[in-house]
C-alpha cells in the first residue's frame, strides 16, 4: 500500500470537489473493498476522501417507490421492513451477501462500485487488461471458473460479482448521481455498468467528479413478488457461482409482467429482457420458466472451467420463479 | 525404579482420577484475555520489521535488482537479496546440506539468482515499521530472464519419473507384497478407479512468524511459530554454524499448524540473517498470500486404485499408483500407499509412485499426510464394490477386517475398530440406510448416508520432561514441546497432577522453549503420548527419590521399610501392607528442610519403552514396537448429506465419529480435536482447492476470501465418542494420539454419502456443485 492523505467531506460538494482536483484520489465509504485493493496495490490512491459524513442517508417510501441513500449500510437496507415487504429480492440479495461484519460496514454506493473478483485482477504479478490495459487476459485460458459466460470480450471476461445489483437491475432501479457542480442526473442501473469491450478498465458511466447519491426502485406488483436465489460453493460467506433475481405479477395463472436478472454470469448485472417479454401472457408454469431460462442464456460463451454456469443459472432461474409462483 | 508401576493406571497408585476428565483448558483464560503471547508478540528493544518480496515469475534468473527506490524510503534499514545476504555456514542447497539441516526444502531462496517458483522470496526489506517495510518491498524492482514454467504433473510436457524413495526418503517408491497383478488378473470381481485431489493449503489462523534476536554475536534467540522447537533449533544451528546451546527457540502458543509448521522454512533463517545484517532484532510475519508459497502444501495428485475381490466382497489384490507434483529439487509425495496396504486383510499389494518436477515450492505434511488422500481412494473403492455386489458398506468392511497387520503379519498392540463401527452405526442409525442409491428424497434434496474407516500409525518417538515438586505442595513440570492450540498445556497438567497426587491447580506445566527438556515435534500425533509418558516417568523418579529419603529418615513412619514395600497413594507414600502407615511428601520434605525435589523422565514409544529399547529416533516413521506389535489407532466416520437435486450443492447434515486411540487424556480437548479434524476433512472433501495457473505456475486464489474453508453454516452438530483402550505396549501412558486420525476417511465418508444420495460418484476432490451437477446430468 502506498502512502496517502485522508480528508473528510461533510457535503457532496466538498467530496466531488476534492476528487475533481485530484482524479487519482478515491472516495471511501465502508472501505471493505477499497482497502483490500489498496493493500494488494491493485489501486494506488494518493488521497482518500471519506464520504461517510455526507448525508446520503435514508430508506424511504416515495410516491413511486423506494429510495435508498448511497451511504446506507447493506445490513440496514437488507433488514428494513419496507424493503423486506415490498422488494423482497433486494433484501434477500443483500442478506445473502458477504458476512454480517462486512454488511454492517459496507454501503450501497460502494456495493454498486465493487470490482471484479477475477483472481488475475487482484494479483499485480499477473497481466490483466482491466488493471493494466493492453497487458493481456490470462483468465481466458486460466482460472475462469468464476467468470462470465455473457458479455465478455477477447479483452476481458470478468464478472460483476455483486448480489444486490442483480436484484436492483431486475427491478428497474435508477441511480441518482451528482457532480462537482452540484448537477444531478439519473441513470438506469441497466446502463450504469459497462460491457468490457476493448476497454475493460472502464466499468461504469460514473464521471470522476460524480458521486452516487441514492438508488430508487419503482414500486410494482412484480417487485412485491420478487425473489433472489444464490448458488455458492459453501453455505455462507461466498460470492455466487450463479444467481437469479426474479419478479412476477401473475393473475389467474397468467403472467402479466415478469422480471429476470442473473448474477455472476455476465460482465455486468445481467438483465434478461427478451426472456421477460417471452413470459408475458404465458401460464406461470415450470415449462414457461424453462423456456425463459433457455432464452436468457442464449449466446453464452463459456470457457474451460465455467461451462457449468450455462446449465446452473437456468436451474437457478427456474427455481426462483417456481418458488414465487408456488 | 524397579518397584514402580510401568504403566499409568487411571485409578492406580498415585493417581487422582484427573486424567481423562473434560478439564477446561488451563490456558483458556490467558488466551481469551490476550495475555497469551504468540510468537510474533514478544516485545523487543529496538525491534524492526522484515517483509519479504516474492518473485513475480515462476521460473528463470534474476538479472538485476534495483533497490534504490526502496532504500530511499524513510525508515528503511536494509534490502537483502542474493547479492548481500550474510553468508551461512551451511545451506540446504545440496543433499548433504539438506540432510544435516533437516530442511523440508533442498533450496534456500536468496542464495542464488535462480527462480524456481512463483512467490519465491527474492528480497527481504527491513524497516522501522511494518508499513514502511511493506511499502518499500513493493518498490524493489527485479528484472528477470523469465522462462516458461511448468505448473504440474498434469501438463502434457511434464516428465514423469519413478522415485526410489518419496517423502524425504521415508517411504519406498515401489512396494510389493505377493503378486498383486496376477491376483488381480485372476480375481472374479475387478474394480478400477482414478481419484484426483486438489492442492490444499493448511491455512492455520496464525501465520508463520519469526522474531530473531542476536543476544551476542554468536548467541541467538528466535521466537518462532513452529510445531518443532528442537527441529528449528537444530536447523538454525547447523545453517549458522553455531553450537546447539547457543540457539534458543521459543514458541509459547500456536494458532494452529496442521503440518505446515512442522519444519523450518526459508523465512526463519532469512529473518535471522536480516537481524545480523541490521544488528537489531527483526520480526517477520508472513502475509496470508505468502502462506501459500512459504510453508508447503498438500500436493496435487492422481491415484489409480485397482482392486480384485471375490464375489463375497473379500479382497484379493490391491494395486495402487500415485502421480503427483514435486518441486525442482525434492522428491516429496505423501505416502498414500501406507493406509491402502494396511486397512484391510488382503493377501497381495503393490504400490508405486510417480513424480513430475514442476515450478512449485516443495509440498509437505498436511494433516494426516498420505492417510487422508489414501483413505479417500480405498474407502471410495470399497464403497463402490459394496454397491456393485449389493453388500452394505459397513458389512464389506467387516468381511475384510484385518485381525493382524496385513503388511507384516504382526498382532496389533490393540485394535477396537469393530467397537467403533458398532457404536458409530448405533449413534448414527446406520441400519435405517436405504440400500438403494439415489432413492431417498426430501423436497428438493437427495439424502445420502456414507461411512468410512480411519486409521493412523503410532509413530515412534521419544522425549523428555522434568518435574520439580515443591515442599509446599506445588509442582512445575516442563518439556520443550509445543501446544498447537489443541490442549497440550492442559493434558500435561492433568497427567502431572495425577502422577504427583496433586490437584491440577497446584501444577504449572511449561513448554515451548528449547531450554526445557527436549521433546519431539508436535506432529504425526506423537506429542500427546510422548510428552505425557515423559511426565509420568519423571514423576516416578521424584517418588523414587522421596521414598529413599523416607526410609532413611528416622523420623519417618516409613523408616527402614523396604523400598519395594512402599507405594504411592495420591500424595502419600505408604506401606503396601498397611496403608495407614506412611506420610505425605510435604511433611517429609519440610522435615528434611528440602524446598524442592526434581526428577526427569524419558518417554518412549513401543514395548521397549520400559528398558529404553524403543526403535528409531523421534519421528523415525517406524510403527512397530520391539515386542512385535503393530501400533495403530482406528476409527469410523458416519455422514449424512443433503444434495440439492438441481444445483448439486452438498451440505453435511449429520456427523458421527467414533475413535479408538488408546487412552484419552481429556474428554473435552479430545472431542474438539476430532471435531476440528473432521471439519478439516469436510473442507478438503467439499471446497478446499488452490488453483495453480497452468501457464504461469502461480496460485490464483491465495487468500482466505477465495480459498474456501468451511464456515459454521457448513457444519452440523457433531457427535464424537471414543472407545477407550488399555494398551500397555504403546508407551507408559498408553496414548496413541488423535491429531491426524481425526481427518482420515472424512473425505471418503462425504463422497460415499454423495454417492448414496445421487447414485453418482465424484472422484475428483473437492466435490463442488459443478461436479455433482455434471455427474447427475449423465
Ligand atoms: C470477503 C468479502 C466477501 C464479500 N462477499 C460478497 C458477496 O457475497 N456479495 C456481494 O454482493 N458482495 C460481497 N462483497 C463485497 C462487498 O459487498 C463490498 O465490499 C461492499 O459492498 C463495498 O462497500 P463499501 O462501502 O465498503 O465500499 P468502499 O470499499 O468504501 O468503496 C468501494 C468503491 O466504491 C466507491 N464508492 C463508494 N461509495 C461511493 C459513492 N457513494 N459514490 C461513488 N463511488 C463510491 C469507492 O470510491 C470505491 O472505489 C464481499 C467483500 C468481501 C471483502
Ligand atoms: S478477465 Fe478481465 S479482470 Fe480478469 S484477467 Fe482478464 S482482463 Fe483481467
Amino acid at each position: 500500500m502506498n502512502n496517502f492523505s485522508y480528508t473528510t467531506a461533510t457535503t457532496a460538494k466538498e467530496a466531488t470537489g476534492a476528487r475533481k482536483n485530484s482524479v487519482q484520489s478515491a472516495f471511501i465509504a465502508g472501505g471493505t473493498t477499497l482497502l483490500d485493493l489498496m493493500k494488494l496495490n491493485v489501486e494506488q490512491h494518493p488521497q482518500l476522501v471519506d464520504i461517510n459524513m455526507v448525508p446520503f442517508k435514508g430508506i424511504s417510501e416515495t410516491t413511486d417507490g423506494l429510495r435508498i441513500g448511497a451511504l446506507e449500510r447493506m445490513s440496514d437496507v437488507g433488514e428494513n421492513l419496507l424493503v423486506v415487504q415490498q422488494f423482497p429480492a433486494i433484501s434477500e440479495a443483500l442478506l445473502l451477501s458477504a458476512s454480517p461484519q462486512l454488511r454492517n460496514m459496507a454501503s450501497i454506493g460502494g456495493n454498486l462500485m465493487q470490482r471484479t473478483r477475477c483472481s488475475y485482477f487482484r494479483d499485480t504479478a499477473f497481466p490483466c487488461n482491466k488493471r493494466n490495459p493492453g497487458s493481456g487476459c490470462p483468465a481466458q485460458t486460466g482460472d475462469n471458473r468464476g467468470l462470465a459466460i455473457l458479455g465478455g470480450s477477447a479483452a476481458c471476461i470478468a464478472t460483476n460479482p455483486g448480489d444486490m445489483a442483480v436484484a436492483l437491475v431486475a427491478l428497474d432501479a435508477v441511480v441518482l448521481l451528482e457532480n462537482s457542480k452540484g448537477k444531478q442526473r439519473r441513470v438506469p442501473l441497466l446502463d450504469f455498468h459497462l460491457l468490457p469491450g476493448t476497454t475493460p478498465q472502464r466499468e461504469t458511466v460514473l464521471e470522476p467528479d460524480e458521486l452516487i447519491v441514492a438508488v430508487t426502485v419503482p414500486a410494482a406488483a412484480h417487485a412485491r413478488k420478487s425473489h433472489y436465489v444464490k448458488v455458492r460453493d459453501r453455505a455462507s460467506y461466498a460470492f455466487a457461482l450463479v444467481s437469479a433475481a426474479v419478479g412476477l405479477d401473475v393473475q389467474g395463472g397468467q403472467i402479466r409482467s415478469a422480471r429476470l436478472a442473473m448474477g455472476s454470469v455476465g460482465t455486468k448485472p445481467w438483465r434478461a429482457l427478451e426472456a421477460e417479454k417471452l413470459l408475458v401472457g404465458k401460464p406461470a408454469t415450470e415449462a414457461s420458466f424453462q423456456l425463459a431460462a433457455a432464452v436468457a442464456v442464449r449466446g453464452a460463451s463459456p470457457r474451460e472451467h465455467n461451462r457449468f454456469k450455462v446449465d446452473m443459472v437456468q436451474k437457478a432461474i427456474v427455481r426462483a420463479f417456481q418458488e414465487i409462483a408456488a | 525404579m524397579d518397584t514402580e508401576p510401568r504403566f499409568f493406571e487411571t485409578n492406580g497408585p498415585g493417581t487422582g482420577g484427573v486424567v481423562g476428565q473434560p478439564l477446561n483448558r488451563v490456558d483458556g483464560h490467558d488466551k481469551v484475555t490476550g495475555k497469551a503471547r504468540y510468537s510474533a508478540e514478544f516485545p523487543q528493544q529496538g525491534l524492526v520489521y522484515g517483509v519479504l518480496k516474492g518473485s513475480e515469475i515462476a521460473k528463470g534468473k534474476i538479472q538485476s535488482i534495483d533497490t534504490t527506490a526502496a532504500m530511499k524510503e524513510p525508515g528503511v534499514l536494509a534490502v537483502l537479496t542474493h547479492q548481500n545476504l550474510p553468508k551461512l555456514a551451511k545451506t540446504p542447497n545440496s543433499p548433504e546440506g539438506k540432510k544435516a539441516i533437516g530442511a523440508p526444502m533442498g533450496f534456500l531462496p536468496l542464495t542464488s539468482d535462480t527462480v524456481h517458483y512463483a512467490g519465491q522470496p527474492v528480497a527481504l526489506v527491513v524497516a522501522d515499521t511494518f508499513e514502511r517495510a511493506t511499502h518499500a518491498a513493493s518498490l524493489v524492482r527485479v528484472q528477470y530472464a523469465a522462462e516458461k514454467p511448468l505448473a504440474s504433473y498434469q501438463d502434457p510436457k511434464a516428465e514423469l519419473f519413478n522415485p526410489e524413495k518419496v517423502q524425504d526418503g521415508k517411504t519406498d517408491g515401489f512396494t510389493r507384497r505377493g503378486d498383486a497383478r496376477a491376483a488381480l488378473a485372476a480375481a472374479p470381481v475387478k474394480h478400477t478407479a482414478t481419484y484426483t485431489h486438489a492442492i490444499n493449503h493448511h491455512n492455520p489462523m496464525e501465520p508463520g512468524s519469526t522474531t530473531a534476536v542476536w543476544e551476542a554475536p554468536d548467541r541467538l534467540t528466535v521466537y518462532e511459530s513452529t510445531q518443532g522447537i528442537t527441529r528449528t533449533q537444530k536447523s538454525l544451528a547447523t545453517m549458522l554454524g553455531l553450537p546447539l546451546e547457543q540457539v534458543r527457540v521459543v514458541t509459547k502458543y500456536l494458532g494452529g499448524g496442521f503440518g505446515c509448521k512442522g519444519s523450518s522454512w526459508p523465512h526463519t533463517v532469512l529473518t535471522v540473517q536480516a537481524a545480523k545484517a541490521v544488528n537489531r532484532p527483526v520480526k517477520l510475519v508472513l502475509t496470508r498470500q505468502q502462506m501459500f508459497t512459504g510453508m508447503g502444501h498438500r500436493e496435487d495428485q492422481t491415484q489409480t486404485l485397482q482392486i480384485g475381490a471375490t464375489r463375497e466382497g473379500k479382497l484379493l489384490a490391491l494395486v495402487h499408483e500415485k502421480t503427483s507434483t514435486t518441486s525442482p529439487w525434492d522428491n516429496y509425495a505423501e505416502p498414500n500407499s501406507r493406509i491402502i496396504n494396511l486397512l484391510y486383510a488382503c493377501p497381495t499389494f503393490e504400490s508405486s509412485y510417480k513424480l513430475a518436477r514442476a515450478n512449485v515450492m516443495t509440498s509437505t505434511f498436511t494433516r494426516a499426510p498420505g492417510e487422508a488422500p489414501g483413505s479417500f481412494a480405498i474407502e471410495c473403492s470399497m464403497d463402490d464394490i459394496a454397491s456393485q455386489l449389493g453388500i452394505d458398506p459397513l458389512e464389506i468392511r467387516l468381511r475384510n477386517y484385518a485381525e493382524k497387520d496385513p503388511t507384516n503379519g504382526k498382532p496389533w498392540s490393540s485394535k477396537s475398530l469393530k467397537q467403533c463401527y458398532a457404536r458409530g452405526a448405533e449413534l448414527f442409525g446406520w441400519s435405517k440406510r436405504n440400500p438403494q442409491n439415489g432413492a431417498t428424497r426430501d423436497g428438493k434434496y437427495l439424502v445420502g448416508y456414507g461411512m468410512a474407516t480411519a486409521s493412523y500409525p503410532v509413530h515412534n518417538s521419544q522425549g523428555t520432561a522434568r518435574v520439580r515438586l515443591y515442599a509446599d505442595g506445588h509442582a512445575v513440570v516442563q518439556s520443550g514441546a509445543t501446544d498447537l492450540g489443541t490442549g497440550t498445556y492442559t493434558v500435561m497438567t492433568q497427567v502431572a497432577a495425577d502422577t504427583l497426587g496433586l490437584t491440577p491447580d497446584k501444577v504449572r506445566f511449561e513448554l515451548g522453549d528449547s531450554r526445557l527438556p527436549t521433546a519431539p515435534n508436535s506432529g504425526g500425533s506423537v506429542a500427546g503420548g510422548t510428552v505425557s509418558s515423559s511426565v509420568y516417568v519423571a514423576a516416578q523418579e521424584v517418588w523414587q527419590k522421596l521414598k529413599k529419603l523416607a526410609i532413611a529418615d528416622k523420623k519417618s513412619p516409613l523408616y527402614r521399610a523396604k523400598l519395594e514395600d512402599v507405594v504411592v497413594e495420591k500424595n502419600r507414600m505408604v506401606l503396601k501392607t498397611n496403608k495407614q502407615k506412611g506420610e505425605d511428601f510435604m511433611a517429609l520434605m519440610k522435615r528434611n528442610e528440602m524446598s524442592d525435589i526434581e526428577g526427569t523422565g524419558n518417554g518412549k514409544y513401543g514395548a521397549g519403552y520400559e528398558s529404553g529399547l524403543a526403535a528409531g529416533g523421534a519421528d523415525s516413521g517406524h510403527q512397530d514396537d520391539m515386542a512385535g506389535h503393530s501400533m495403530h489407532s482406528f476409527g469410523a466416520h458416519f455422514c449424512e448429506v443433503r444434495v440439492d437435486a438441481e444445483f448439486g450443492t452438498v451440505r453435511v447434515t449429520r456427523w458421527v465419529s467414533v475413535h479408538a486411540a488408546g487412552r484419552i487424556l481429556n474428554a473435552k480437548t479430545a472431542r474438539s480435536q476430532i471435531i476440528g479434524g473432521s471439519i478439516f476433512g469436510i473442507g478438503a472433501a467439499l471446497m478446499e482447492e488452490t488453483f495453480r495457473d497452468p501457464n504461469f505456475a502461480r496460485y490464483t486464489n491465495a487468500s482466505l476470501g477465495e480459498y474456501h474453508i468451511p464456515v459454521n453454516a457448513d457444519i452440523p452438530e457433531m457427535t464424537v465418542e471414543f472407545i477407550e483402550e488399555h494398551d500397555p505396549y504403546i508407551n507408559a501412558m498408553g496414548v496413541k494420539g488423535i491429531g491426524e486420525i481425526s481427518m482420515v476417511g472424512v473425505s471418503a465418508a462425504v463422497a460415499n454419502a454423495v454417492f448414496h444420495a445421487t447414485g453418482k460418484r465424484v472422484r475428483d476432490l473437492p466435490i463442488t456443485p459443478d461436479k455433482v451437477m455434471g455427474a447427475m446430468a449423465v
